[in-house]
């Protein structure tokens, strides 16, 4: 029985935390002059990426090649147009080839818990699937809190966190929501009613204690964290937005709103950003973002992630030596 | 061909919502036809019949489907008409009436003789085809009405394609009231559906997969509802999956306007939560709904706004199913399952007995104004024989269709059609087709 890590949902706090306490583990990996420990030496991770990325693709790829692991990465377009492979052919022939982990990036939600389905040995790691899941995100946003917070004697439980923008389509927002539920955090999401139905307070969740708010200003009153979330050109084709000039009117994240009605807030942004509509440049470049950090955070979180998946059962949990 | 033996059924308990009966009753059927409904004993003379003993069995019309797919000509690796037909017969179902999307569409003579001599060759349930409302289904051409009439079309549809002009609906209802033959429609707005490819709902949201909101379905039902005020023509809405569709349906009824509606099993036995785990074996349009609609559907089911039972049978092969959740087929098999669910709610008490019969044999009689789904002396002998009380688990082995995509595979059922009779034929004896025991003698 192999493990995977498919999305945030239905994790434990304690599986959390062990995610978080084995990345801020491998931090310090990244730090060092030679960026190498020999951990999974052996081992072999394919990342199959039926969308482009590049901050993932590129973060997944360092963080496997840090632990001595040889990587493969494998683009596949996945318009529906080109008709191809199926997915499933594409994941049983890598698994032919006896890779430990499967690193996957789908536009369709569920596709990593489908193709998990028919693999019986290979790991895999959902690296974001359509609007659903993207867990490494979330968890490299947390480190990224949990060490902020450490400076403030902080720690992650007992914070306002607030998603503004376009929660309807993100991934990032999904798995972080889980997340920050699971921590016992305040959840506040934050844009307009076709961004943010009321659905989402209505216990998609599991729980009531998820709000919306169409106001920017009301939504952002007293938030610790406030996640801004990429907002896409074609939302004003499909009729989500009037244009994007009216949406940064009323849902920018800006350093003039956040000193009104946030003043002690930090904000994170899963990248990459539209300055100037959904986030603005004094925030991005200011003191209040810890955007470079989170960046930093992925590889660690990643090789967590690698480890913890594709180590040899019974050998020790000491990581970070060699 | 040697003249076929009478038959008399006796010992069952026989229910007909048509004649409004439901007690012990004897039946016989000779030359095709119900020649004689008795109390118990007094078809006893007819010694050269053969005896089918019924006791603690249900002796029903033969049920009707008003809505399947045969996909053929043009997808036979799906299903054939005669694996259909087979199937149905198999299911307690003497009539299924076909859509019209096959390849090419249902929009000629041609086609329909094609099905029609295909449905002969297999010799099993009745099929009667649906024609298209428009040319290749394409929703700009009115299809031939008239010669798909005489050739044996029993209504039209554009199936899964929703008529989206106002204007050729209309036209089409005013040619179809001079042939007294309904429109049954697949009812979306596709503006407002988009590609969902689930409920939405907060569960679509939180799993990220595009919502398919119900309003899509009501706003076109309530369209058709005005053309069909305003046409005076006849108007049957296919798989009514909304409380809000059901009623506005009903006041449709109590205004007097000629419409009727079909309501598939599945939408009332499954919900959507059954798209939790993204399996694509509950993947159907319209979606799978939440229980306030399917307690608006039960209730038009009660109080009589529903007339039909309808599945939709949508055969389609593994392959095509065996995608992500957003890329697969849509549809479901249900020619085999529908009568046994139908047992369970009425056992359940969801639904009296009377009422089933009428939803599965008379109710879709009367929407599509068929000569059949009633047991009366002189109709044809579509009869089938139920055992009520057989529970038995459901399994791909039973599945006749060419396809096997049915989410109750592994399910147990209650109910079976143990004998089907189709115009006096005995197509179905002792739960098996009658084909086949007679090749395997062979």
């Amino acid at each position: 029985m192999v493990d995977h890590l498919l999305g945030i949902q239905g994790l434990s706090k304690s599986e959390i935390y062990r995610y978080l306490d084995t990345a801020h583990s491998f931090v310090e990996v990244s730090e060092r002059d030679i960026k190498k420990v020999p951990t999974l030496r052996g081992k072999t991770i394919v990342n199959v990426f039926f969308e482009p990325s590049t901050r993932t693709l590129s973060s997944f790829d360092i963080a496997g090649k840090r632990l001595s692991a040889d990587t493969i990465n494998v683009s596949i377009g996945s318009s529906s147009v080109k008709k191809g492979e199926t997915l499933l052919d594409t994941v049983r022939t890598l698994e032919s080839m006896n890779p430990d982990v499967l690193v996957m990036r789908h536009s369709e939600s569920g596709a990593p818990h489908f193709a998990s389905r028919y693999l019986s040995r290979t790991s895999v790691v959902n690296a974001g699937d359509g609007a659903h899941e993207h867990p490494t995100q979330a968890l490299l946003d947390l480190l990224t809190l949990r060490q902020h917070f450490a400076t403030k004697k902080r720690g992650l439980e007992g914070l306002r966190v607030g998603f503004v923008g376009d929660v309807r389509h993100s991934r990032v927002a999904r798995s972080s929501i889980w997340a920050h539920l699971t921590l016992g955090n305040e959840v506040r999401l934050i844009g307009p009613n076709t961004l943010v139905p009321t659905d989402f307070a209505k216990g998609a969740f599991g729980t009531d204690s998820v709000r919306v708010y169409n106001d920017l200003a009301k939504g952002l009153e007293g938030l610790d964290v406030v996640v801004s979330l990429r907002m896409q050109l074609e939302r004003q084709e499909e009729h989500y937005v009037p244009n994007l000039d009216e949406y940064s009117k009323e849902y920018c994240v800006s350093e003039r709103m956040l000193a009104k009605y946030a003043p002690d807030s930090i904000v994170i942004h899963p990248g990459p950003m539209n300055r100037g509509t959904e986030i603005s440049g004094d925030v991005a470049d200011g003191p209040r973002s810890l955007i470079r950090q989170q960046v930093t955070n992925g590889v660690a979180v990643r090789m967590a992630v690698l480890y913890l998946l594709a180590r040899t059962v019974g050998a020790t949990e000491e990581v970070g030596h060699g | 061909m040697a003249k076929a033996r009478p038959v008399v059924i006796h010992g069952g308990t026989l229910i007909d919502a048509a004649s409004d009966r439901d007690g012990e009753f004897d039946l016989l059927i000779e030359d095709g036809k119900v020649k004689a409904i008795e109390k118990p004993g007094v078809l006893k003379e007819h010694a050269e019949a053969e005896h089918i003993d019924a006791k603690k069995q249900w002796v029903m019309p033969g049920c009707i489907d008003l809505h399947v797919h045969l996909r053929e000509p043009g997808e036979e690796w799906k299903e054939t008409v005669q694996t259909g037909a087979e199937a149905a017969a198999l299911g307690g179902f003497t009539s299924i009436c076909c859509m019209p999307n096959t390849k090419p569409a249902n929009d000629s003579a041609e086609v329909t003789r094609f099905i029609l001599e295909k449905a002969k060759a297999a010799g099993a349930s009745r099929v009667l085809p649906i024609g298209a409302i428009s040319m290749e289904r394409k929703g700009k051409q009115l299809a031939p009405y008239s010669e798909l009439a005489k050739a044996g079309c029993v209504a039209f549809s554009d199936d899964g394609d929703p008529v989206a002009d106002a204007g050729l609906m209309r036209r089409a209802l005013e040619w179809c009231l001079m042939l007294g033959l309904p429109l049954s429609c697949h009812e979306e707005d596709r503006n407002l559906s988009c590609g969902g490819c689930m409920n939405e709902s907060p569960r679509s949201l939180r799993l990220g997969l595009k919502g398919f909101p119900g309003v899509a379905e009501d706003v076109m039902i309530a369209r058709d509802i005005e053309l069909a005020r305003f046409t005076k023509g006849k108007v049957h809405i296919c798989h009514v999956s909304t409380a809000r569709g059901v009623e506005l349906i009903r006041r449709a009824k109590n205004d007097g306007i000629n419409i009727t509606c079909e309501v598939a099993p599945h939408h009332l036995l499954l919900d959507d939560s059954c798209c939790e785990t993204y399996d694509t074996a509950f993947k159907m349009m319209p979606p799978l709904k939440d229980n306030e609609d399917i307690a608006g559907l039960i209730a038009g089911l009660k109080d009589g706004t529903v007339d039909a039972i309808a599945s939709d049978h949508a055969p389609h092969d593994r392959d095509s199913k065996l995608v992500e959740f957003s890329r697969a087929t849509v549809g479901i098999l249900g020619l085999q399952t529908s009568l046994p669910l139908l047992i369970e709610m009425s056992a359940e008490g969801v639904l009296s007995r009377r009422r089933m019969v009428e939803l599965l044999c008379s109710g879709p009689a009367k929407s599509f104004d068929l000569p059949y789904g009633r047991l009366s002396v002189g109709s044809d002998a579509d009869v089938i024989v139920v055992d009520p009380n057989r529970t038995w688990r459901f399994a791909e082995e039973d599945i006749r269709s060419k396809s096997k995509n049915s989410p109750f595979v592994g399910r147990d059922l209650k109910g079976l059609a143990v004998h089907t009779f189709v115009g006096g034929r005995h197509v179905v004896v002792n739960g098996r087709l009658a084909s086949e025991m007679a090749l395997n003698t062979k």
